[in-house]
């Protein structure tokens, strides 16, 4: 318990054990642990800057689908109404096209009833001519009374 | 127990008495032989085992510590460096905590020292009293032909007052620089001259300004060396149960159990209180009144 020599040499110890604790062992660590602290604060802020641009990616991204709904709404709409012209155009058409062919038909049918009478009445007349050729046998003059007959077919 | 032959009263005292090496008082130097030559060299002289143990602790503190601060990362931490760092935010919360003197690169570094220092000094005071003594007797006795009786070996510095002595005189004149730093000499002293009490009572303000500011290490070093010495001495005590039969000796295991398990709360706090006094003095020197 004698107060000596040992004093002092322990204050020289010490002081040179904070001044290497001082300039070896506090500085590094300390740096490190700023270091860490700062890429924390660096990776939330990211981590935060993350989340906000994907808020408003979302955001676009609704935008985006919102439009294009409006988009394929108005183009079904055309689309229909165009569908419904070309229905009703083709409706026309065939009702044109129908009432052409019964004209033509009506036509074709005319005539050939027109041409059938016209062969019916030369065979009546012809028939008529020899039937009455047959009867009449010499009275009669085909040269003289052609006019005659004629004029019979034609009343027929 | 030592020697066998020792009465209690010798006993105690061998456990009390450094190695000490120092000038003999016919002018030779040595090694003391016994107490009171130890005595008998006054200042010149030196306590070895305060010092190889007070040195070889301090250095596997800075090693440890200088190991981790060499590949220290910055990612995530493993395994030592995890301890150390846990270790360095407690002290870095305690000196920002506690010190606003601005920016200041020692004494965070400072506190850092003495609380692992101290605590790991204090930490000897846990190794059973007779083991590393009883050790050194042998080693003396075979390495150097030594008396046994005659070898020292106290293994807890800071139950030597000039291990904690030492210390608090540092931080006195690191109190004293700052002071003198910080407030210049005019400053301080008109500080130690005109407080509490104004001009007029000059004399009254030196005595009360004086006294506390010298009580301040003297309180940090008594503190400290006061009580790892009651601890110390009551392992001692307890360590002389073991000569006094089966039934004392079971009591003395029980006993030195519980005082080890109650020590590890006063070797800690001890170690504690006197880093936080000291940033607190240091952060007073940089307060100006």
């Amino acid at each position: 318990m004698n107060i000596n020599l040992t004093l002092f040499a322990q204050m020289i110890t010490f002081g040179v054990f904070v001044w290497f604790c001082m300039k070896f062992v506090w500085p590094p660590i300390m740096h490190a642990l700023e270091e860490r602290k700062t890429r924390i604060a660096d990776g939330l802020a990211a981590a935060e800057r993350g989340k906000r641009e994907q808020e408003l990616a979302e955001k676009r991204a609704g935008e985006l689908l919102h439009e294009a709904k409006g988009k394929a709404a108005e183009v079904i709409a055309r689309a229909e109404k165009r569908a419904g012209e070309i229905v009703d155009e083709a409706k026309s058409d065939a009702k044109v096209e129908g009432d052409r062919l019964v004209v033509a038909a009506q036509a074709e049918i005319e005539q050939q009833v027109n041409r059938a009478k016209e062969q019916l009445r030369t065979q009546v007349a012809t028939l008529a001519v020899a039937g009455a050729e047959r009867v009449l046998k010499r009275e009669i003059d085909v040269g003289a009374h052609n006019d005659v007959l004629d004029e019979l077919v034609n009343q027929i | 127990m030592a020697g066998g032959t020792l009465t209690s009263g010798e006993y105690i005292k061998h456990h009390l008495t450094n190695w000490t090496y120092g000038q003999h008082p016919d002018g030779t130097w040595g090694f003391a032989h016994s107490a009171a030559e130890a005595k008998e060299m006054g200042f010149w002289a030196i306590h070895v085992d305060s010092m190889l143990w007070s040195i070889g602790i301090g250095l596997l503190f800075l090693y440890l510590f200088r190991k981790v601060a060499k590949t220290i990362t910055s990612d995530t931490p493993n395994g030592w460096q995890n301890f150390v760092e846990w270790i360095f935010d407690f002290i870095d919360d305690n000196v920002r905590g506690s010190f606003s003197g601005g920016k200041n690169d020692v004494v965070a570094p400072l506190a850092l020292t003495i609380f692992i220092w101290v605590f790991l000094m204090n930490l000897m005071d846990l190794v059973p009293v007779d083991l590393l003594p009883r050790l050194a007797q042998e080693a003396g006795a075979f390495f150097f032909g030594a008396d046994p009786h005659h070898v020292y070996f106290k293994v807890v510095p800071t139950t030597d007052p000039n291990v904690t002595f030492g210390m608090a005189l540092a931080v006195f004149v690191l109190m004293l620089y700052y002071s003198f730093k910080i407030k210049g000499v005019g400053g301080f002293l008109g500080e130690l001259a005109f407080q509490p009490f104004g001009k007029a009572g000059l004399p009254a303000n030196l005595i009360l300004e004086g006294i506390s500011l010298i009580s301040k290490p003297v309180s940090l070093a008594l503190r400290l060396f006061g009580n790892l010495y009651a601890g110390e001495m009551i392992f001692i005590l307890i360590a002389l149960l073991y000569s006094g039969g089966v039934a004392w000796g079971v009591l003395g295991g029980f006993l030195q159990l519980g005082w080890a398990i109650f020590h590890i709360l006063i070797i800690t706090l001890q170690a504690f209180i006197f880093m936080v006094l000291t940033i607190v003095y240091l952060d007073m020197a940089h307060q100006e009144h």
